[in-house]
């Protein structure tokens, strides 16, 4: 990265990444745990570009109330059920809830996200079903 | 050539002016709201659109070179470590008990 | 043009600190640090560009992988009271 290709620095590198090696190995075999992560790189990029859309809408919202005199008091927890099966993709969608100003995910419960959000109206949950149908849609195309 | 130059600057300017904007924002709703989760909401401005303008600026003023590709790897893990952190607290704080407008209404 | 990132990022470390003083709970304080770095970690790498050397980007990225490491651990440290032991450890000990 640095444009400097010394003999000492290369092989410092390569015994670095030798250490890893040798630590991930043992890591793998103190549990059998393995990732399987499967989706379709395209529409992760078109996911990636709506949900960046959806982060500067929010983001102008969330200034206005800054920016506004009045302090917010209209905010509460909601209840938001999620549809994804694999442990990657629950991470996704909550990791997009947090992403958009306004909601974060506070707690993760078998069946739903406890979510806390900022200015509560009733649209909100509409919009956050949409986002996990689209994330669903994400991991179906995924399996195929 | 010169007019190209030109017109990157320009849109570098205006990226890093709106990143700088956004950023100021989000400190000064940190220091302004009177209760942790309004916080942690006015925190996520600054944590999402304030880092990738400025940072997309800086890369439109470097070019192709591997400066933009060291501030890809740095946006790319601020992506991923930011709501990780930002839900670790939340968790923590939701856990210990901190409730939205228990201040608010012993104030 | 960098400059007036640079000073702004300097106007927000500005309000963050104050938090960090005035803030009533430890999760406000925590809050404040983690903010506080990625501030550090763009103005570090505005820094650099405004000095015309941008190799000060890799100190920058070391600065954002140690502020979430630091974050995590001192959440962490508040909900156990312990930082090196597993969860299996943790959970013996509990029950």
């Amino acid at each position: 990265m640095s444009g400097i290709f010394n003999p000492l620095l290369i092989i410092f590198g390569l015994s670095s990444v030798c250490c890893v090696m040798i630590i991930i190995n043992r890591m793998y075999k103190a549990d059998n745990y393995n990732l399987k992560i499967e989706f379709n790189p395209l529409q992760f990029l078109y996911y990636l570009s709506w949900l960046s859309f959806e982060i500067v809408k929010a983001n102008l919202k969330v200034t206005k109330i800054i920016l506004s005199k009045s302090l917010p008091n209209n905010q509460r927890f909601l209840k938001v059920k999620y549809s994804q099966n694999s442990d990657f993709f629950q991470v996704v969608f909550a990791n997009s809830i947090t992403l958009t100003p306004g909601t974060i995910s506070t707690e993760t419960e078998p069946e739903y996200f406890l979510i806390h959000a900022l200015d509560y109206n009733p649209a909100d949950i509409d919009s956050l079903n949409k986002m996990d149908l689209r994330v669903t849609k994400l991991e179906s195309g995924g399996a195929k | 050539m010169d007019s190209l130059s030109f017109l990157f600057n320009t849109i570098s300017w205006i990226l890093l002016s709106s990143g700088s904007f956004f950023i100021i924002t989000g400190a000064y709703g940190i220091y302004k709201f009177p209760e942790f989760w309004s916080r942690l909401q006015a925190s996520s401005v600054t944590d999402s659109l304030g880092v990738y303008l400025i940072l997309l600026g800086l890369a439109v003023q470097s070019g192709f070179t591997f400066v933009t590709v060291k501030l890809v790897i740095i946006g790319l893990f601020l992506f991923i470590t930011g709501p990780t952190s930002t839900h670790a607290l939340a968790n923590a704080a939701f856990i210990s008990g901190l409730r939205p407008g228990e201040k608010l209404e012993s104030n | 043009m960098f400059l007036v990132a640079t000073i702004s990022l300097l106007i927000g470390m500005m309000l963050v600190l104050v938090r960090l003083f005035l803030g009533p709970t430890v999760y406000d304080r925590v809050l404040a640090v983690n903010t506080f770095g990625t501030h550090t970690v763009l103005f570090i790498g505005v820094l650099g560009f405004l000095m015309g050397r941008p190799d000060f980007l890799d100190i920058a990225l070391l600065y954002a992988l140690i502020n979430f490491v630091g974050t995590i651990t001192i959440l962490k440290f508040f909900k156990y009271r312990v930082i090196g032991d597993s969860h299996r450890d943790i959970e013996e000990r509990n029950g």
